[in-house]
């Protein structure tokens, strides 16, 4: 694993293992002193084109509680705004010698650009782009699911995966690169993934993907599930009339205190629902049932910088620069785990 | 770190008949060396007083385990359960930018905390002394135990840093081309059920 750029390549052994090592670096948060040597004197870059808030702040969190060098970089303010093309900024921040580059672009495939053109030595992590992957996000609700999955069977986490587990996507999924990373992945961790939308907010070929979709909630709900995820209504990219009117989204597909209500008298007491935030309060999810015990759209928060950093050490530790440097890397062979490593 | 005992058993006996190994320990050897470190332990800390045993992964921990067994064993006031941690070193090596990259193994401290207690570190085998040098690193950022020792079950030389052990349960000199295989029924189980400690020359 190079780079971290859509959920859909990667493995169910990667993925379980980028949710083991996050799993072990979460109790880091915990302790005294939140700081791990193991990325001491790396450049992590931030370079996002687009607004955001907390992924930013999470993948700054966890790169400096690995002890790396963080390096901010917002369009707004910078020489992109002047003209400056996505390669020469790349090479720009080539130049600073950055070891990670964490991009978030407003144009689907920017970060796969980034990674594959060669204007750039360094490993590149996706951090949303345009309609297409966002793959931490992805990685930390699958980890959010798979800590509830695990507490309600009793068995530990590490390890595991989401086999038998029924979620809901509700919303935006046209727009949504959240969607597109989860569904992807939770397939590949073995959940059972179920898109309800309005038909106006559907991809075309939305039937070629492993999951079900349903244009009704209710009925969905009635069915059992045992996470529900609201997506954000995205007034930014709402340039079309998808639906007619705000009020009618929320009576039909938003998760409104009727609903949560009837999670009880369904008798689904362990259902989760979680959000990626930011959340439209009143729109896709009520206040109810953002603050109810249910919601996990804070742990959500929490488990992102474990995951972050998880990602952040596998790409820059050892197996990134075994692809450099093979013949000094392969010598090791870790299928012999039982001779005292020389080091 | 993560490979399974089945893999390391395929690998040996495929490449079995071109190795040659040489049992250096048995069961009854590490269990006798095992209960001559625990007593020495307890002398060098005048009792069992403020004392803990912090196993490095993997099997440093079992060791610690059986430690902490043969502690309670000649000392009825320690309980075996309360005193053994494991403690994690895989994000303080020096190397992670040179190996493939390990999975971190969980740390766990004993509910005590460390903070004013004597450590023992305990591991298998104490080689160059930069797992040894990474664990005082990961220490210091978990508290600040009144004094560190090192258990190791075998020293096999060829020391990088200024880390000496003080309770070792074999000397072992070996060329570095060597390689010495811990094995122990916890972790290795299934063909390899016995305890031993095996050298096997380089290639």
């Amino acid at each position: 694993m190079r780079h971290l750029l859509s959920t859909e390549q990667l493995s169910r052994e990667h993925a379980i293992q980028i949710l083991d090592t996050a799993q072990e670096m979460s109790a880091v948060g915990e302790r005294e002193i939140k700081k791990l040597p193991a990325l001491r004197g790396r450049t992590v870059v931030n370079l996002f084109f687009e607004d955001s808030t907390r992924t930013r702040i999470s993948f700054e969190a966890a790169a400096k509680r690995l002890s790396a060098d963080v390096i901010n970089f917002s369009a707004k303010g910078s020489s992109v705004s002047k003209g400056e093309s996505l390669k020469d900024t790349a090479q720009t921040l080539e130049a600073m010698s950055a070891d990670a580059v964490v991009i978030r672009h407003w144009a689907s495939g920017a970060p796969a650009r980034l990674a594959n053109s060669g204007w750039i030595d360094a490993a590149v992590i996706n951090a949303g782009d345009g309609t297409h992957a966002h793959p931490t996000q992805a990685l930390l609700d699958a980890f959010t699911m798979r800590a509830h999955w695990a507490k309600l069977s009793g068995t530990p986490s590490v390890g595991a995966d989401l086999t038998g587990m029924r979620v809901m996507i509700v919303g935006d999924v046209l727009h949504s690169r959240v969607a597109r990373s989860n569904v992807w992945l939770l397939r590949t961790l073995g959940a059972h993934v179920t898109l309800v939308a309005p038909p106006t907010l559907l991809p075309v070929g939305v039937e070629h993907w492993p999951c079900e979709v349903s244009y009704d909630l209710d009925a969905t709900l009635d069915s059992g599930v045992d996470a529900v995820m609201m997506l954000r209504v995205q007034a930014e990219r709402m340039n079309a009339s998808f639906f007619p009117s705000t009020r009618e989204y929320a009576r039909l597909w938003g998760f409104d205190d009727a609903r949560l209500a009837r999670l009880d008298a369904l008798n689904l007491k362990d259902t989760i629902i979680m959000h990626p935030g930011p959340m439209n309060r009143g729109l896709e999810i009520s206040s109810a049932a953002a603050d109810s015990h249910r919601s996990t759209v804070l742990a959500q928060v929490r488990n992102g910088v474990s995951v972050r950093m998880a990602a952040l050490y596998l790409l820059l530790s050892g197996e990134m620069r075994s692809e450099k440097t093979p013949a000094v890397a392969a010598q090791p062979s870790p299928s012999l785990p039982s001779v005292k490593d020389p080091s | 770190m993560n490979t399974s005992s089945e893999a390391t058993g395929d690998v040996q006996s495929t490449s079995a008949p071109a190795v040659v190994s040489r049992v250096v320990l048995s069961a009854a050897d590490i269990d006798r060396a095992l209960t001559r470190i625990a007593y020495e332990i307890l002398e060098a800390n005048k009792g069992s007083q403020d004392l803990l045993l912090l196993g490095i992964p993997r099997r440093g921990y079992p060791l610690a385990q059986r430690l902490a067994a043969k502690l309670a064993a000649s000392d009825p006031s320690v309980d075996p359960g309360a005193i053994v941690g494991q403690l994690d070193v895989t994000m303080f090596r020096d190397d992670l930018a040179q190996h493939p990259t390990r999975a971190p193994q969980p740390t766990e401290l004993p509910a005590s905390g460390i903070d004013g207690k004597t450590i023992v570190l305990v591991d298998d085998v104490l080689y160059s002394g930069r797992t040894i040098r990474a664990a005082l690193d990961a220490l210091v950022d978990l508290g600040r135990p009144r004094a560190v020792r090192l258990a190791v079950l075998v020293d096999r030389g060829h020391r990088e840093l200024p880390i000496r052990a003080d309770h070792v349960g074999k000397n072992l000199p070996t060329s570095s081309s060597e390689k010495v295989r811990v094995r122990l029924s916890e972790i290795d189980g299934g063909a390899a059920a016995n305890d031993e400690v095996v050298i096997e020359a380089g290639a």
